[in-house]
């Protein structure tokens, strides 16, 4: 059973075979009947199997709780891949590596900000292009 | 006996009344509708969040931070959350009853109250009990940066041992008909919420198994606990405004109602006294043609 919450809305909930989660250090692959675990999300895809299936879902940081039969994601936002405009992921993506790029210049930059606006644009980006059949990742 | 004109000038003093009850009805309602929207909106993540640190307090020992830390109850702490504005029915007075039944309950652990809403505060003011922090405006919409900072104050309070346990009372969204007073532990965190039986099932077979955990455990609850905090005291809020335009809502409808039954009547009241004033002349007439003849 795979659940991700966001403080706006519930974006999945629903019996699947396997997740990958975007892990604050690194993916890892959960399969049903893992040892319960407790982790902070990073900024990233994540990646759901149902059937034959993958399913896409950009998840911008939180929280998940890994039970035997559940997995409980506490996302600060998230959208699946089919909501997510590619064409205007890319153009985000462009734009905050842009900024990223001009501010390396500025003393006094925000860098957790800025970082953190390219990695959603890229997680949304990549789940988003991923959304159709199954990826080679390049990060 | 009042006259034709005296009741007029009541019948359209009603009227105004009445109009203004309609406006505020149909201003709650459309209110209603966007804050039930964020009322129902804030539960599954509210739900999931308070599933997920009640299955960690399981799991971990109470040590693993200061806000799983058990104590004896010595000190209790309550965040009482009210509407902004009157004129909707037993909203407001519900919440400062079931208050007032709170502390003096508990009145051996020398509680204090968290305000939330100009309607609690005002009441609580005349009141005894020990006001740590007073929050207006917070609970017509709900911001998350208000709500960090009262997060903050809690937080803060329990960590330094200023109170070993914090409530919240507040109205939750039942329906539109009705509202659901309810009285709910935030602090300390209890690894004990069974709701459904499905839930205790699972339970069992999950328990006692330790976490993995990918952070120091320390760092990973020093973000997600001020987080569950935050979202159960946001959700209190949310459930509160949708709550305050329901009742507001019914108590104009009802109020509407009554004007309108008060016209009716006054109407038939007013023809009654013209009709008698009809009567009164032509027996006049009648009577003094008679004595003419």
């Amino acid at each position: 059973m795979l659940e991700v919450v966001t403080p706006e809305r519930e974006v999945v909930r629903e019996s699947v075979a396997e997740v990958q989660l975007p892990g604050l250090s690194g993916y890892f692959g959960i399969l049903p009947g893992h040892t319960p675990l407790l982790t902070e999300l990073g900024i990233g895809p994540l990646i759901y199997r149902k059937g034959a299936e993958n399913a896409f879902i950009a998840v911008m940081g939180g929280f998940a709780e890994v039970l035997p039969e559940r997995v409980t994601v506490l996302a600060a936002a998230a959208e699946r891949s089919e909501e997510i405009d590619a064409a205007r992921a890319r153009a985000d993506l462009a734009e905050a590596e842009k900024k990223l790029a001009a501010s390396s210049a500025d003393p006094n930059t925000d860098w957790d900000a800025v970082l953190k606006s390219v990695a959603s644009a890229r997680a949304r980006l990549e789940a988003a292009s991923h959304g159709a059949p199954i990826a080679n990742r390049e990060t | 006996m009042p006259t034709q004109l005296d009741i007029k000038r009541r019948i359209r003093s009603v009227k105004n009344t009445q109009q203004i009850t309609r406006a505020m009805k149909f201003v709650a309602a459309a209110r209603l509708r966007r804050a039930q929207e964020r009322a129902f909106a804030a539960r599954p993540y509210a739900r999931a969040i308070s599933r997920l640190v009640r299955s960690a307090a399981l799991r971990v020992p109470g040590s693993a931070h200061a806000l799983l830390r058990q104590r004896e109850e010595k000190r209790i702490l309550l965040l009482t959350v009210s509407g902004e504005r009157g004129l909707c029915g037993a909203f407001n007075a519900n919440v400062i009853r079931r208050t007032l039944e709170f502390l003096r309950e508990h009145s051996a652990q020398n509680p204090a109250i968290i305000v939330l809403g100009r309607k609690i505060r005002d009441a609580m003011r005349k009141q005894r009990w020990k006001i740590v922090a007073e929050h207006v405006d917070v609970t017509a919409r709900p911001e998350p940066a208000r709500v960090a900072e009262i997060t903050k104050e809690v937080t803060a309070l329990y960590e330094r041992e200023e109170v070993d346990s914090v409530y919240i009372v507040f109205n939750e969204f039942k329906s539109v008909l009705a509202q659901n007073l309810k009285l709910e532990k935030l602090l300390p965190i209890e690894p004990d919420p069974t709701t459904t039986i499905e839930e205790a099932q699972a339970r069992s077979k999950e328990t006692a198994v330790d976490y993995l955990f990918e952070q120091p455990p320390a760092e990973l609850f020093g973000r997600l606990l001020p987080r569950y905090l935050q979202v159960q005291i946001f959700r209190a809020l949310a459930e509160s405004a949708a709550a305050e335009h329901a009742a507001r809502m019914t108590a104009m409808d009802s109020a509407t109602n009554n004007a309108r039954e008060l016209i009716d009547q006054l109407t038939l009241y007013m023809n009654k006294v013209r009709q008698a004033a009809i009567t009164k002349e032509i027996i006049e007439v009648v009577s003094g043609a008679a004595s003419a003849t």
